[in-house]
This record gives structure tokens, sequence and C-alpha cells, in this order.
């Protein structure tokens, strides 16, 4: 009950965010539901499917080409061209969700892996030139005010990002708790007996692939817009892997944890580049440095992330009352 | 002809780094069942270091068995320190301990020694080696130091009491245990032979990759395709994929896909070997017990 007034409060407090926060801030913020988004993806497939993803920096760049290419080359409005963009991530997570049927856990992080190196260098190249426009990138046009109510192109991008991840987040909660939930879940723990009950694990695992991958799609495709802006470059390795270090920080199974995930790889790197009057130049390393520590520290000291430590003092505190 | 002769002796040289770091991986696998993301950031690491030895006036050979010890020491000081406690930890947790390693290594060697790309000298310059027009003094001697690498490796494991007890323990820790072996320290010393190799896999690459604290993430992306290919298990086979891998690399790289896409040849590699053959050329396969 507590959680839920909290929820509530917060949907309101982000909700009317845009009447008190200064344009870059309100971009931040947009930044931090966009990767939200992708966590959630990246969480249902590897915090409650178990499959583990190095690579979904690739989806990210499927859904935000995508995007760009039909809002820019077909013409499309973006309110088109994102739930269609996801749509082929769906299906392209779901191909690469076949080949990783058959990779165990290791062989699946390294096949993922090599899908994140290789992805930039796939944007970039120059058979797609008319498409992608090479290591140029797209330009994508920002979106106008929504429901032709007046508000500025921050305004507008900030409440499409949150209407988009409430819902989201709202289907991705259904799911979990749903009959496909507890299969995701159970195929995770125990493959075996899973099976043995009848889940079929391949198609789950599939089907999470694609979920995944379409969650990563949306997200791509809302950065694009509020962007403005797609190139090779931005889909690289280190976003695949800031990814993984949101999953890991904020809490991997936890749906919560795709927040508190996101706001740790949107404001951490920002901090560092704070640092750079301290420590020079070279202060550049320093988010690195972070998510390193912090991702060993999460798994020897708080496997579950932030969401669990506040899931434990939240414990806490009814204990005490009660 | 001469191009393609030319092309192909790249290839080779290049192969030899990737079959080097490849059997660096190969090692951890065997004894842990793991595969060391971190292991080209710890390279590169290693190669900074030899850089700011030769920054302070080293001669080349001093600088590089320094550099060896030096890495042979840090990975097994990893290995204890930050490896040991996760030995029984899932599969996933392991692997962003690996990548959290990658992390601080590529964080350290950038502010250690900062983001702008450097060269790194080269022991083999002058004239090409026995006349030969196809390969730069460098290519030759990079795959003569590959070989070397890998004949020490494969003697040490073949002929040395140590060698013998550290298969034991990747074999069967158990029974090691029980005749004396002790397993834990044989971990550790495979972190370091491991570290100690990719050392050399570094400074051998970095004349030609020149030397930037995201340098090997495309090496380490071919010497995966390498050990894949030959089988993660195998450490002839993965030395032998690490030179396949070279050269097909950039034969394809050089008249089929172009050089711009050439990171793809790896994706496919991987992908497809693991789909159509997952436990490689020469790996074993894996029966699990259900």
């Amino acid at each position: 009950m507590a959680a839920r007034l909290l929820w509530g409060a917060l949907m309101i407090v982000a909700a009317l965010a845009p009447f008190g926060l200064s344009g870059y801030h309100l971009y931040q913020f947009s930044q931090v539901m966009i990767y939200a988004i992708a966590l959630l993806g990246l969480n249902l497939l590897t915090g409650f499917n178990g499959q583990l993803s190095l690579g979904h920096g690739a989806f990210f760049a499927i859904g935000g080409y995508g995007t760009a290419i039909l809002i820019v080359t077909f013409g499309l409005p973006y309110y088109a061209a994102i739930p269609l963009a996801s749509l082929i991530c769906f299906v392209a997570g779901f191909l690469f969700g076949f080949p990783a049927l058959r990779l165990g856990g290791l062989y699946l992080a390294l096949a993922t892996f090599a899908l994140a190196v290789a992805t930039p260098q796939v944007l970039a190249f120059k058979g797609f030139d008319a498409y992608t426009g090479g290591s140029q990138g797209v330009q994508t046009p920002k979106p106008g005010p929504l429901f032709g109510l007046p508000m500025n192109v921050d305004q507008s991008v900030y409440w499409l990002c949150l209407i988009v991840a409430v819902v989201l987040f709202w289907l991705a909660a259904n799911l979990v708790h749903s009959r496909i939930g507890r299969a995701l879940i159970a195929i995770r723990d125990q493959p075996i007996a899973a099976e043995t009950m009848g889940v079929d694990a391949a198609l789950y695992k599939t089907i999470a692939f694609g979920i995944s991958a379409l969650y990563a799609g949306v997200a791509g495709g809302l950065d694009a817009v509020a962007v403005g802006f797609v190139s090779p470059e931005s889909f690289g390795l280190p976003l695949s892997l800031a990814f993984l270090v949101g999953i890991v920080i904020g809490g991997l199974a936890s749906l919560p944890g795709a927040i508190f995930g996101a706001l740790f790889i949107e404001f951490v790197p920002n901090w560092a580049d704070q640092l750079t009057v301290i420590f020079g130049e070279n202060a550049k390393a320093l988010p690195g440095a972070v998510y390193g520590v912090m991702l060993i520290l999460a798994m020897a000291l708080a496997p579950s992330g932030i969401a669990g430590v506040f899931r434990a003092l939240g414990r806490g505190l009814t204990k005490g009352t009660a | 002809m001469i191009e393609f002769l030319h092309q192909l002796s790249s290839g080779l040289a290049l192969g030899g780094v990737y079959a080097v770091t490849a059997l660096a991986l190969v090692m951890i696998f065997q004894a842990t069942q793991l595969v060391n993301f971190a292991q080209g950031e710890m390279a590169m690491f290693s190669t900074y270091v030899a850089w700011q030895l030769l920054q302070n006036g080293w001669r080349y050979w001093t600088a590089f068995v320094v550099t060896v010890i030096v890495s042979f020491i840090g990975g097994v000081v990893i290995e204890r320190l930050i490896v040991r406690p996760f030995a029984h930890a899932p599969i996933l947790a392991s692997v962003i301990v690996f990548i959290g390693l990658g992390f601080i290594f590529n964080a350290m060697a950038g502010f250690l020694f900062g983001f702008s790309v450097q060269s790194f000298d080269t022991p083999f310059d002058g004239r090409p080696w026995f006349g030969n027009k196809f390969m730069s003094a460098h290519e030759s001697g990079s795959v003569l130091v590959s070989l070397i690498v890998l004949a020490l490796v494969f003697a040490f494991f073949r002929f040395t009491p140590l060698g013998l007890a550290m298969r034991a323990a990747a074999q069967n820790p158990a029974s090691a245990r029980l005749v004396g072996v002790r397993v834990g320290w044989m971990l550790a010393l495979g972190w370091g032979l491991a570290a100690a190799i990719g050392a050399v896999a570094g400074m051998m690459a970095a004349p030609i990759v020149y030397l930037d604290p995201n340098m090997m993430s495309g090496l380490l992306l071919y010497a995966f395709a390498g050990a894949v290919l030959g089988g993660i298990d195998n450490p002839w086979g993965a030395v032998l994929g690490g030179f396949t891998v070279g050269v097909v690399e950039n034969l394809l790289g050089a008249y089929v896909v172009g050089q711009e896409v050439k990171l793809s040849v790896a994706l496919v590699i991987i992908v497809g070997v693991l789909v159509v053959r997952p436990s490689g050329l020469f790996g074993r396969r894996i029966v699990a017990r259900v």
C-alpha cells in the first residue's frame, strides 16, 4: 500500500516536472526514461529469463535507425515510425533468439558481445549509405507539440517519453506476473523442471528475446526523436555495456530496478564530466572506473542491486512498525 | 597475385596475435570453464606499461621482459583478489565481474596514460627479413614471437611438473587435490600465464593497430572468433583458429566485404560456428547429464 502511494506520488511529480525544470534537465530526464525502457527490455531477457545479452545496443540501434529512416526517407510521422521500427526489432530479436537457443549462457554472452562490437561498422557500411547516411548518420526532425497543446520541444519530448515509459512498464508488470512471466522465471531457475511441467522453453526464450528487443527498439526510436540524430558511433559496445551496468546496478529481475539503473547510467557520466575541472581531461576515465567497481561490488555485496537494497530497507521499516 | 600474398602475410601476422590471445582465453577456459572478457583490456594495460617503460628510455627487450613479469604478477593478484571470490557464482555473475574488470583496466589506462592514440615501437625495424617482399620486418618478427610463445607454452605444459600439475588441476580438481596439487594456486598461475601471454599479444599488436585504451576490443573479438572456431577447450585448435581468422579476416576485408565491415566477419564466424558446430572444429563435444 505504502509502495503504491509512493509510486503514485512519483508519477505525479514526473508528470508535472516539465513545469519546473529547465530544458536541459528535461532532456536528461527524457534520456533517463529512454534508458529505463531499454533496461526494462534487457531485464526481461537477462534478469527474468536468464539469457545474458551484451549486445542490446544493437537492437537499440535498429530501433533508432529504423525510426529515423522511416521518418526521413519514407515520410512517416514519428508516432507511426517508432512502433513500426519496434516491430522490426521484435522480428530481429525473435530471429536472433533462435541461434541463442543453442548457445548456453557463456556462448550467448560471446555471440552478443560480437554483435555489440560489430554494430557500428555495419551501420556505417557504405552499401546502405542511401538510407543510413554512412558514418554521417541521419538527422531526424523533433516532434511537434503533443495533442496540439501549447508546449516547447523539450516538453513534448519529455511527455512523449513519459507516456510511452508508463505504458511499457505497465505492460511489463502484467507480463511478469502472468503465466508467461512465471514461465520465463521457471526457465531461468529450473530449465529442466520447467520443460517437464510442459513449458515450451524454446518458444518462450525466443519470445523473450523478441519482446526484449522490442523494448530496446522503442527506446532507440524515442532516442532518435529526442536527440534528433542517429550515428553509428553512438551504438557501439559502450552503449551495450552501459545497459548491462544499468540492469545490474539497478537490480536484476526487478522492474523499478530499470529506473534506478537508468538514473545511474545517465547521471554518473555527467557527474564525472564535471570532475574534469579537478582531474583534467583524463577524468573521462572516471565513469568507466565507477562502472567497473560498482559492477564487481554489486555482484559481491548486493546481487539484487539498488532495487534489492530498497526492498531490504522497506522490509526493515515495516518490521520495525509492526 | 603479389597483392594477394601481401594480404595473406599480413593476415598471418595479425593471426599470430589472435592466436596468442585465443590461447590465453583457452587457458582460463580450461581451468575455470569461463571466458575472460577482460582479457583484451588486461593486455592493453600491459602494453601501456611497456610503452611507459620505453618512454622512460628503457631498451626494448628489457621493457618487454619486465612487462611480461609484471603482467604475470598482476594476473595472479587479480585471480586471488577479484576472481576467486566468485568461483562458485553463476555464469551471469562471473561474466559481469569480468566486464567490470575490463571497465576498470580501460579506465586506469585512460586515467594514467591519456586517451590519445600513441605509436608503439617495434624491435624489428629495418629491412624485411630474408628478402621477404610480402611482410614487413615487424610482421615477420610478430609471427616469430607468436610461434615462440606458443612453443614455450606447449613445452611448459608438456614437459614440466608444474605444467602437468596445472593440467591436472584443470581436468580433475578433486583428484588433483588428493594427490597434493594445490588447485587454488594452479588457477592463480593460470591467470598469471594468461595475463603474461596477453601482454605479449598486446605488444605485438600495438605497432600495427596503434596504442589507445580501446585498441583491444576488436582484437579480442577476433581472438574469440579464433577460439570458438578452433574449439574453446582445445589450445591447438584455438591457435589454428586464431591464424585462420587472421587470414580470413584480411582476405575478406581486402576482396569481399571491404575494410570497413571486417568486424562483422568475426560476428558471422562466432554465431555461425556456435550454431552449426558449437564445439568448434577440434573441440570436444560436451555431453551434459540431465
